[in-house]
């Protein structure tokens, strides 16, 4: 069975391209607009990976970390963090929450799908 | 045998032997391996305390009053203990510092005050002449004491020669020479000498030898050791009085006055000052020297006693003077290379302290007296002057030789009127004046400039009076009567007994009326005055000297070229030294060359330790004056001292009213400071933003890129689609970089303005004719609502077409999907023309409304999609409608649609283009 990614961006443009990229690799997708649709989609059922973008509207992407971090039976989610903003902080606040990699925009295509396959292979 | 030629020839080789340690020891220095690094050479060096008076007086002095002698090495002995406390910090204040003398010392502390350290080298060097009188005294009579071997004869003293026929000038003359050769070779930053500490080391064990020699020969050979001396010596008459306090060995007060003496000239004797604190290498030979220091006087002293019993046993009363007893004694039995060793122990005791005391008071001379004159006497040129270097040891030379001259004179003159050893006390009471000043400057911040000047000023004053001014009339320069009756024969006046104080000896009541003036003058003065800051800050570097280790140039804002920099240390330390210098300096920074030092507040801070050991800090501090531009202190310095300012200032209203002053000012500069750091964080948040909002756009054009540059079997739609998307995106990503380009134009106010009257319906029609396509594609209709007649109002045209077609966009972005309205209406109110957009959309919250004019604040259905747009439109247009000079706002309820409404100004159009022209204002006005 192929493994399964949430997409959780608010920018139409880049859902757009996450979707056809990670269809095109083989993976199942799903789409939420913001942070409180995110959470609402990981409850009915949970990804094997999430990729997920800091500024949200409604509930920001750390937040949403840090509320799947905090449900044992979320551990097994991966966590890829997406931002425009590249700033030190900001990376070190995202993996401090949990996230299991940060990838920060404009990223490379191939980057992105390498780092979620190595993410998917280590379980 | 007369020895005549043989005492010559030893002289000369002694002194040769001195010369060649001092050369050796120099060059070994100068190649990096110093032989005087360790704490025996200088617990050695310190031993220069012992001078001629010790090596002939203490006899004299034991032969006269006993164990009277023992008190001036008592207090040594027990300032010894106190070391680690006072010579270290002394120590370690010169070092940071770069002090080279007390002068320097007390100057430096009191804000690197010149006229601070001209007092003090005045005060030293009259204090310390007699001294050196004393040590030529001492030499010239040694020597035609042995001269007349084998007979013992006390010399015919100098008053009856000629000067040419006096051994004391050739004596002189010839320590003048020999201390030139020997500390003046060259000029250092640090005045040090190392070569010369080797040989005053040298010289200290030299005369240690000798007098125990003697002390040997007199007590075990003489006699049958030390019982059997002092069973003899009871029944010499004086024995009993000799060895007891309270007759002539002097009362317990005294004893008292005169330890106390010795306690602070150990510290305070310029010669003693350079030793222990200019020369010393590392301050942790002082723990070795607070017990090898005390264990010499203790080695030096233990013979006295015997020596003095033998040379009253031996020599009928009155035949030899016991000032001699030393030489004479082996003299009386034959041994003539004792004799020999005497007085070339005599000789190292006068010639240590002689060239010691004669460098460090040149030092200050030149540095402290010399320099700030030469500096203020603008006919001199001393500014324009290139190579001063030469200048310098020319000054220190000369006053090596004045000083010697000097030293002769006063031994000519008063030579004769006092014992050896009241010279010496004399001197000591000058130098303990410098005790309230040093002491107070390295352990009281509140000391001043004015405190310190008063107090030296009065204790020397003093000084003079009662000691001085008696020695000149007992030598008959003053009538006798002025001790006896007191000037004008004014009783209370009387020297010797200062407002009826009578009942001490002359050296105490001396020390009590000079150190109680000199004492009460400086901490009152200080009590009541202000320090400047930079006294301030000077006293804080000194007393808190083991807090604020490396501290001293943080106070320094300012700005100056290093070549000048450089150039001016040249003048006075010579330029390749000076090169050398700032290599070394660079060196340690890192740098490649001087060339590339930064001309920062360290720089200039190494710059004047250079320039302070070669001439003084105060005068270090003019110099670098005239190459650099001083600036006022920054930010933070200020608030340090004001910090510590409020504790100091808080003790009268006066000053207590200042200090709130200072507070205010401490807090408006912290809101000042906190504003400016707010502003600043608010500019990275900008900039952080506006990078944020342009990686969106550029997110989804090199996403897509690379999908279709890796997938060119995409299906021909599919293709279509994404470019679709690029260009879109590529089109979002131009507007908002032209957006916020133009958004920091207006906002720098280096936008280019067109303005110019016009008529706003017109600008109103061709907004809508612009946007007529975009509305009908969407369905969207349009009222329009134009007076008859609308006056002509002052504006740019493009600009206000730009803040039109921004809210008609907006208003169409978010009216109503299905049946969208947009209605625009223009109002001539009495001043100015209102302009509404109204659509028939959601409407804004009201939380929302002052959200949305400020930058990349959108607000949109977020459920669904983003607005388009770049966040900047509405901030763009406030600018542009408030440079007009009017307004800009937004009416809206949640389900009612929003009304965008903005207003121009008519009023006079005169008026109104005042407003962009600016500067006619004041012509009409």
């Amino acid at each position: 069975m192929s493994k399964s990614v949430l997409i959780a961006d608010d920018e139409p443009n880049i859902v757009i391209s996450l979707e056809f990229l990670l269809e095109q690799a083989g993976y199942q997708v799903r789409v939420a607009h913001d942070g409180q649709e995110a959470l609402e989609a990981i409850q009915r059922q949970p990804p094997d990976l999430l990729l997920l973008d800091v500024m949200l509207p409604r509930l920001s992407g750390f937040d949403v970390c840090q509320k799947i971090r905090e449900n044992p039976a979320w551990q097994p989610m991966r966590i890829v963090m997406l931002t425009a903003k590249g700033r030190e902080v900001e990376v070190s606040k995202g993996l401090a929450l949990g996230a299991d990699a940060y990838i920060t925009k404009p990223f490379s295509t191939q980057e992105l799908l390498a780092q979620v396959r190595d993410l998917l292979a280590d379980r | 045998m007369p020895l005549g030629g043989l005492i010559l020839l030893t002289s000369g080789a002694y002194l040769g032997i001195l010369f060649a340690i001092a050369y050796w020891g120099d060059k070994r220095a100068d190649v990096g391996r110093s032989i005087i690094a360790n704490p025996y050479i200088y617990a050695l060096s310190m031993a220069v305390y012992a001078t001629s008076w010790t090596f002939y007086g203490s006899v004299g002095r034991a032969a006269a009053s006993g164990v009277g002698f023992l008190p001036i090495y008592l207090g040594p002995t027990l300032m010894a203990a106190l070391f680690w406390l006072v010579l270290r910090k002394m120590i370690r204040i010169s070092k940071a510092n770069r002090i080279t003398s007390i002068a320097d010392f007390i100057a430096a502390r009191y804000g690197k005050s010149a006229l601070l350290g001209g007092l003090v080298t005045l005060i030293a060097v009259i204090g310390v002449i007699p001294y050196i009188a004393l040590q030529l005294k001492a030499v010239s009579s040694s020597f035609l004491i042995l001269w007349q071997y084998p007979e013992i004869r006390m010399p015919n003293q100098g008053q009856a020669l000629g000067p040419l026929q006096d051994t004391a000038l050739y004596v002189a003359l010839l320590l003048a020479l020999f201390t030139i050769v020997f500390g003046t070779r060259h000029l250092d930053a640090t005045e040090r000498h190392e070569g010369m500490v080797a040989a005053i080391a040298f010289e200290s064990l030299v005369k240690l030898l000798a007098f125990l020699a003697v002390g040997i020969f007199v007590t075990f050979g003489l006699y049958h050791g030390f019982a059997d001396l002092f069973a003899q010596a009871t029944r010499l008459p004086a024995s009993d009085r000799l060895l007891t306090l309270g007759g002539p060995a002097g009362t317990y007060g005294s004893w008292a006055s005169l330890i106390f003496l010795s306690m602070l000239s150990i510290l305070f004797l310029p010669r003693q000052f350079q030793i222990s604190v200019v020369e010393n290498v590392n301050e942790n030979h002082l723990a070795k020297a607070i017990w090898l220091f005390p264990l010499y006087l203790l080695a030096i002293n233990v013979f006295v006693l015997p020596i003095t019993f033998a040379g009253l046993m031996q020599f009928p009363a009155g035949s030899v003077d016991a000032d001699a007893f030393v030489l004479t004694l082996p003299m009386a039995h034959r041994q003539e290379a004792l004799a020999l060793l005497v007085f070339i122990g005599g000789l190292s005791a006068a010639t240590g302290m002689v060239i010691v005391e004669t460098i460090a008071l040149s030092t200050m001379i030149c540095n402290d007296l010399a320099m700030p004159l030469l500096l203020r006497w603008k006919a001199f040129g001393l500014a324009q002057r290139s190579d001063l270097s030469g200048l310098l040891l020319g000054i220190r030379r000369g006053a090596i030789l004045l000083l010697m001259l000097l030293g002769y004179l006063y031994y000519r003159a008063a030579g004769e009127a006092y014992a050896l050893v009241s010279i010496g006390l004399v001197s000591f009471a000058a130098v303990a004046q410098f005790a309230p000043a040093m002491l107070g400057g390295m352990y009281w911040k509140q000391g001043t400039r004015a405190g310190a000047l008063s107090g030296l000023s009065l204790g020397f004053l003093l000084w003079a009076y009662t000691l001085l001014l008696p020695a000149f009339a007992k030598s008959g320069w003053l009538p006798l009567s002025f001790i006896e009756q007191g000037p004008l024969a004014i009783a209370w006046l009387k020297p010797l007994a200062l407002f009826g104080l009578a009942g001490l000896d002359e050296i105490g009541h001396s020390l009590f009326w000079s150190l109680l003036g000199n004492l009460g003058a400086y901490v009152g003065v200080s009590l009541f005055g202000r320090q400047s800051s930079r006294e301030h800050a000077q006293a804080l570097l000194f007393v808190d000297v083991f807090k604020v280790a490396g501290r001293g140039s943080s106070l320094w804002r300012g700005s100056a070229s290093v070549s000048e920099v450089i150039a001016l240390v040249g003048r006075f330390l010579g330029p390749a030294r000076a090169a050398e210098a700032f290599a070394d300096y660079a060196a340690q920074r890192g740098r490649q060359s001087s060339a590339e030092l930064v001309p920062d507040a360290d720089l200039v801070h190494f710059a004047e330790q250079q320039l302070a050991g070669a001439i003084g800090t105060a005068s270090a501090r003019v110099m670098l004056a005239s190459v650099v531009q001083e600036e006022p202190l920054g930010m933070d310095e200020v608030l340090g001292i004001l910090d510590e300012a409020s504790q100091v200032l808080a003790y009268s209203r006066r000053l207590e009213q200042q200090s709130h002053e200072l507070e205010a000012a401490t807090g408006e500069l912290r809101a000042a400071n906190a504003r400016l750091q707010e502003l600043d964080r608010l500019k990275d948040d900008f900039i952080s933003t506006v990078t944020h909002e342009l990686r969106t756009p550029l997110t989804s054009i090199r996403a897509f890129s690379e999908i279709l540059n890796d997938n060119p079997e995409l299906e021909p739609a599919q293709r279509a689609r994404f470019i679709a998307i690029i260009v879109k995106e590529s089109e979002r990503l131009t507007r908002m970089i032209n957006q916020v380009l133009d958004l920091a134009k207006l906002e720098s106010g280096r936008a280019e303005w067109h303005t110019a009257s016009l008529d706003l319906a017109e600008v109103i029609e061709d907004a809508v004719a612009t946007t007529s396509q975009l509305l009908q594609e969407q369905g969207v209709q349009l009222g329009l609502d134009l007076p008859a007649q609308v006056p002509p109002v002052l504006a740019d045209r493009d600009r206000l077409l730009q803040v039109l077609l921004n809210l008609i966009s907006n208003a169409a972005k978010f009216c109503d999907r299905q049946a969208g309205r947009i209605d625009i209406a223009v109002q001539v109110l009495p001043e100015a023309l209102r302009v509404d957009v109204r659509d028939n959309g959601d409407g804004i919250d009201p939380a929302d409304q002052q959200t949305i004019f400020e930058k990349f604040r959108q607000v949109g259905d977020n459920l669904t999609e983003k607005p388009q747009g770049t966040g900047l439109g509405l901030p763009i247009s406030r600018q542009i409608i408030e440079h007009f000079g009017g307004r800009l706002w937004v009416r809206s309820a949640r389900g009612q649609g929003a009304t965008f409404s903005f207003t121009l100004p008519l009023g006079a159009p005169t008026l109104a283009a005042e407003r962009f022209s600016g500067s006619e204002t004041e012509n009409r006005a």
